[in-house]
């Protein structure tokens, strides 16, 4: 009997690295901050499941934090990406 | 009261909704298709991974009722608002970004050029 959070931490590791092939060959800079949007997005998934599989309740404060940080590398590239740095 | 099954339900939702973004992300030609099914279906996965968390969190509350469920759900509403909120602020930030950089859609019609032309 296989434990169903970690089965999805499995699938989530997976579709990390699936999503790492687009970062490492994507044409344009745009596309590279649009594959790291998607990991970042998976990482605080896997973050929130690891807290409820483990029952670590300080596990989800740091994925509220690593969301909002992302936020702001996020908006960080974008705007050096748009060249208005 | 038993959450199991929705639990699983739910899981399932949010992993072929997330699978689908990445198949999205590999196979589309732009970056603007690409940008959109990477926000809309993460988006709607990460949704459903925090509800089936909250339903977890819900039955086994009800079933034994010890309280650090009460927190441990709470925090997982706050993070999944914070996710949320900035996901779709990000992606159009991200194709603001793309179109001042010069990088044209490919095939159709580019009413944001047409517009600053004039």
């Amino acid at each position: 009997m296989i434990d169903i959070w970690e089965a999805a931490l499995a699938v989530l590791f997976i579709l990390i690295l699936v999503v790492l092939i687009r970062l490492l060959k994507g044409p344009t800079a745009p596309d590279r901050v649009v594959a790291l949007d998607a990991i970042n997005t998976f990482t605080v998934c896997a973050i929130l499941i690891f807290g409820v599989a483990y029952q670590e309740t300080v596990y989800v404060d740091v994925a509220i934090v690593y969301a909002l940080l992302s936020f702001v590398g996020t908006l960080y590239l974008a705007k050096l990406v748009g060249g208005d740095i | 009261m038993d959450g199991g099954l929705i639990t699983t339900v739910c899981i399932g939702i949010g992993l072929l909704a997330s699978t689908l973004g990445v198949v999205g992300i590999l196979r589309f030609p732009d970056v603007y298709t690409r940008l959109h099914a990477e926000t809309k279906l993460t988006t709607f996965g990460s949704i459903f991974l925090c509800l089936a968390i909250i339903v977890h969190v819900l039955s086994k509350y009800l079933a034994g009722g010890d309280g650090q469920y009460v927190v441990l759900g709470v925090h997982t509403l706050v993070a999944l608002a914070a996710l949320a909120f900035t996901n779709a602020i990000g992606a159009h930030a991200i194709s603001r970004a793309a179109h001042r950089a010069g990088i044209k859609p490919e095939g159709v019609i580019d009413r944001l050029s047409e517009v600053k032309q004039k």
